[in-house]
């Protein structure tokens, strides 16, 4: 309709003739396919990654995700490592929101030295919050950033100047913006600062402006809408299928989230219900997205107000030089916002991990249901569909 | 898809913010970070003992302990490595797990976040020793404290029998440690082996406990058996001068780790049967050679010394002058602390490698040096300090003043010992301690009360003896009371009465020379029927004859000079050690035992 609105009449013949299914044959020497490199040194991708596409004309005919450029094998090197010292690792496969691994790391090596329920309860507060600032974070880049794959870039720069003010937070408790290193085997690395509190409330009330302000931005926004209805629809069948989770089955109504399904933490003491909507297309999952954001904010109200005063933040623990683990195995899994992560841990009774193992969302939506969703997209939209997806490439490269 | 007016306008609201302040820093460089922020780094290089903690947990390698030696400023102190970390910010992740487990908190990242340089190399620094502007930031990343620690600052309590239980008995009061203790105990150790550098023997203290750690007694035992072959009796009564530089016990409220529990706890664990002790160390079969070495008193420093000895396939004989051996081990030391099954358990071990020893032999008396000097390749003397000595003040010569040596064999070979109702020991050591104590079992035996003063010169701070030692004696009921130099043992018709004493100011004057000086006005008496003194020990050298004093030379104080070979110098077959040289202590006398062994070995085989 746009195109008769501009008067703009494509060529038919370059189109491809038929619907573009997974099955459609492709005949590379027919000259008529050409093959494009998103990435892995492009703007437009999350993460050093690339998608080779195959296109006819605009029109995606095939995808294919490839990693490697980033593999440093996070895995081997934590497993080479005493159990204390994987942490500053761990975070390096999660630039976004590091905090989820550092937590897989104390909790799967608590567990398994039967440490799981020394854990200080104020210290076990700090892990949420940092959990859940995380969260924030990443949802101040991420809501925005859909917008920014459609080239509504000044919302970006709201939300990344208020993460910066997330990070200041982060910086005060942790002692570090990205990388925290805050949640460490036994507890955490810091008490609550004096008058953080205060500090985050009045963050969270520049949030809750911002949070309306991109609501007017994204959502009451025709070109936004345009392009995001109906793109790259998730359906409920999907979402078995393919091992989808988070905001991306959320997005077509399969209510999924570890903190209500499999409460870890004080998620059981928090009040919130997980956003759902019924489209699943992009703009559905921006919107749960922007509708976390208010969750989240709420999220981090209700833990700064129900946390205790004070406590011990490390349960005494052995030597962490000298501490070794039984053997045994554990999984333990959590809600990113990304999805549910997880993490398998196995211990041999030395003092190095014998295998891990990171879970995260992106090994599934980067490649199996991104491969699937691009065929048949305008080249124009892979970008949107990815960030939609919102993946991330250290996840799958471990 | 319709078309919303709405929705086209609604998004140019967002050109309202064009009117609001930008929110960009302009200057980034003046930005301070937070106070707990992990910037760069900072150490207190004179705090610092360089016991490589922050080396061995940096998940990155980029720490590297360099020597300090010869930097300007910076001293080296006991327990203290000469080594400080230099760290490489090529490899540095700045994740702060060197700060949080330094032994000493001398490391701390300060909140400094900023360093252009133009050379890469200049990223490789020492934090404290090279200059850098980010020093003098008070903030930045410190221990966090609220119950974070990265190892137990507290020992694991040793059981003992409760004052009133053990006061009137000579049974063994430090029970020792169960295996879980043990494990804990030496969970707690960071092996920095600063303790290895200050123990006299050098003994590989972080391995045994990790043998512990490991329950692998048998190695522990070898490494025990590396450096010292009396590990029953060090691990009980040895002056644990390794504690007293331990890393983890370096910062206040901290304990340094029970090293000397520890090895007992190892040496306990193997019964006491030779052949297996010959199995777990593997000296069943010693080849034999055919030189012989005469070893004159079984105290540590003859029994280390004939071990390696026997080990190198020398042959031995021990020449002992007392009817059993372990020299002042056993006739020293009461067996409240030391019993003798456990000193039976180490010596007969020794003896069993093929050490042959000759009890109730005085060297002198009964058989000249010089016959032993022909009948034998080499000689090593390790005679110890028997000989009590005198404070010489007035009425010291009385019958009723006694040398707390001599009293302390006494107990030991059952000859009578004088116990009166009320007694008073001057000195202030462990040995000053030992006879206090023994004191006190003894009255409670015969009179059920315990009366006994102990005074030293020294104030209660500066004691030579263990605290343990002045702790427990007073948990027994005696009464220590440091601080005032004896002037007069009173005597009433012919009777000892007390002991007159002044307060001491000063022990040392300013050139550093022995010198007291005292408050004449605060003076007191000590009540008692008996006094014992024990304030240090001397030694006997009448086993030398005019002749060989003639040839060798003497220090200070009537020492026997040695050369670094423990050789006496002007005879080159007399290697001297023990107490005479070195100490008096255990360790030394096991350390300078072990050596004298090997300087033997080398002159038996020079030339061949
Ligand atoms: S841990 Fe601390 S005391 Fe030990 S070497 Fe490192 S900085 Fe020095
Ligand atoms: S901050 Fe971390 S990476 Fe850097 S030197 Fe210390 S332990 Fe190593
Ligand atoms: S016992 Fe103390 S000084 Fe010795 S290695 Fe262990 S921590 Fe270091």
């Amino acid at each position: 309709m746009i195109n008769k609105f501009l008067g703009f009449k494509p060529d038919e013949k370059l189109l491809p003739s038929q619907t573009v299914t997974e099955d459609t044959e492709i005949d590379l020497s027919s000259h008529k396919y050409q093959k494009i490199w998103l990435g892995p040194n492009h703007p437009g991708v999350t993460g050093n990654m690339a998608i080779e596409l195959t296109v006819q004309g605009t029109t995606v005919m095939r995808a294919k995700t490839h990693v490697g450029y980033l593999h440093r094998g996070f895995e081997k090197l934590i497993e080479r490592r005493l159990f204390v010292q994987g942490f500053p690792t761990s975070i390096r496969m999660c630039v976004a929101e590091p905090d989820t691994n550092e937590y897989f790391i104390a909790r799967s090596t608590e567990e398994l030295s039967g440490y799981a329920d020394a854990v200080p309860e104020y210290a076990n507060w700090l892990r949420m919050l940092s959990l859940e600032m995380a969260r924030l974070a990443g949802l101040l880049r991420g809501v925005p950033g859909q917008g920014g794959t459609f080239a509504l870039g000044i919302g970006v720069q709201w939300g990344v100047y208020l993460r910066d003010l997330i990070l200041d937070r982060f910086e005060e408790l942790s002692g570090a913006r990205v990388y925290h290193m805050y949640i460490i085997p036994g507890g955490v690395r810091g008490a609550l600062p004096d008058g953080f509190k205060e500090r985050m409330e009045d963050n969270l009330r520049d949030i809750d402006d911002f949070i309306i302000r991109i609501k007017k931005l994204m959502f009451h926004n025709s070109v936004f809408k345009q392009r995001a209805k109906g793109l790259a629809v998730i359906t409920p069948e999907m979402v078995d299928k393919y091992g989808i989770v988070g905001t991306n089955a959320r997005c077509c109504g399969v209510k999924r989230d570890v903190r209500k399904d499999n409460p870890y933490l004080y998620y059981d003491k928090l009040d919130f219900d997980p956003p759902t909507a019924t489209d699943g297309d992009v703009y559905s999952r921006t919107w749960i997205r922007w509708q976390e954001l208010i969750q989240t904010v709420d999220l981090i109200r209700q833990i700064m107000a129900k946390m205790p005063k004070k406590g011990d933040i490390r349960c005494k623990m052995p030597n962490v030089l000298n501490w070794k683990i039984p053997k045994g195995e554990t999984y333990v899994r959590l809600e990113s916002g990304r999805g549910e992560m997880g993490m398998y841990y196995v211990t041999d009774g030395s003092d190095k991990p014998r295998r891990i193992n990171l879970r995260g969302p992106s090994y599934n939506h980067a490649i199996s249901v991104l491969e699937h969703m691009l065929i048949g997209q305008d080249v124009a939209d892979v970008h949107a569909i990815m960030v939609s997806l919102q993946t991330c490439p250290p996840e799958i490269e471990r | 898809m319709s078309f919303n007016l709405k929705d086209i306008l609604t998004p140019f609201t967002a050109w309202s913010r064009v009117v609001k302040e930008p929110v960009t820093i302009k200057d980034p460089f003046t930005r301070e970070a937070a106070p707990r922020y992990r910037g760069f780094h900072d150490n207190d290089v004179q705090l610092c003992i360089g016991c490589g903690s922050c080396e061995a947990i940096c998940e990155n390698q980029a720490i590297d302990l360099v020597p300090i030696e010869g930097v300007e400023g910076i001293e080296t102190k006991s327990g203290d490595s000469g080594l400080r970390p230099s760290i490489d910010y090529g490899r540095c992740c700045w994740c702060a797990l060197c700060v949080d487990i330094c032994t000493t908190d001398s490391l701390r990242l300060t909140n400094a976040y900023t360093w252009v340089d133009t050379d890469p190399d200049n990223f490789i620094f020492t934090p404290g020793v090279t200059p850098k502007d980010w020093y003098e930031k008070e903030e930045g990343w410190r221990k966090p404290g609220h119950g974070y620690e990265f190892y137990s600052h507290e020992r694991v309590h040793m059981e003992e029998l409760h004052a009133d239980e053990r006061k009137d008995s000579f049974i063994e009061f430090v029970k020792g440690y169960s295996a879980e203790q043990a494990k804990k105990e030496a969970d707690r150790c960071v092996a920095c082996g600063i303790c290895t550098a200050t123990c006299p023997a050098h003994m590989g203290i972080p391995e045994y406990i990790k043998a512990v750690r490991d329950d692998d007694m048998e190695h522990g035992m070898k490494i025990l058996y590396e450096t010292n072959p009396l590990p029953e009796i060090c691990g009980r009564i040895c002056t644990h001068k390794c504690e007293d530089v331990c890393s983890v016990g370096f910062k206040n409220g901290s304990d340094p780790l029970s090293i000397r529990w520890l090895k007992r706890y190892i040496a306990d664990q193997i019964p006491a049967d030779v052949d297996k002790y010959k199995d777990m160390l593997g000296t069943g079969e010693i080849a034999k050679n055919d030189k012989k070495v005469a070893i004159i008193g079984s105290g540590p420093a003859g029994l280390s010394a004939a071990h390696y000895l026997a080990l190198l396939g020398y042959n031995c004989t021990i020449f002992e002058k007392l009817p059993q051996a372990g020299g002042m081990m056993r006739y020293g030391i009461p067996s409240y602390r030391l019993p003798y099954d456990q000193i039976d358990k180490d010596v007969d071990y020794i003896l069993s490698l093929g050490v042959d020893i000759k009890y109730n032999v005085n060297v002198g008396t009964d058989i000249t040096l010089e016959q032993l000097s022909k009948d034998f390749d080499a000689v090593y003397a390790g005679t110890g300090l028997h000989l009590g000595r005198s404070t010489r003040i007035p009425g010291s010569e009385h019958e009723n003043v006694y040398q707390s040596v001599d009293l302390l064999r006494n107990i030991v070979t059952g000859a009578p010992v004088p116990v009166e109702k009320k007694v008073v020991v001057i000195g202030g050591g462990n040995v000053a301690m030992d006879i206090t104590r023994s004191m006190a079992r003894l009255q409670m035996e015969k009179f059920g009360e315990v009366n006994v003063i102990a005074t030293s010169l020294e104030d209660e701070e500066h004691m030579p003896a263990d605290r343990e030692e002045v702790v427990e004696a007073r948990e027994e009921g005696c009464t220590i009371i440091p601080g005032y130099g004896p002037q007069e043992v009173v005597i009433t018709d012919g009777k000892v009465t007390g002991l007159r004493v002044w307060k001491c100011l000063s022990i040392f004057d300013e050139t550093g020379a022995f010198n007291p000086k005292f408050d004449e006005a605060d003076e007191r008496i000590f009540e008692g029927d008996m006094v014992i003194e024990s304030i240090g020990q001397g030694m006997d050298l009448s086993y030398l004859s005019e002749e060989i004093k003639s040839k060798i030379e003497f220090g200070p104080r009537g020492r026997i000079l040695v050369n670094e070979d423990w050789q006496a110098k002007g005879l080159p077959w007399l290697f001297i050690g023990g107490d005479i040289i070195e100490g008096p202590d255990v360790i030394h006398g096991i350390a300078n035992g072990h050596r004298g062994a090997q300087s033997i070995d080398k002159f038996l085989n020079e030339g061949r």
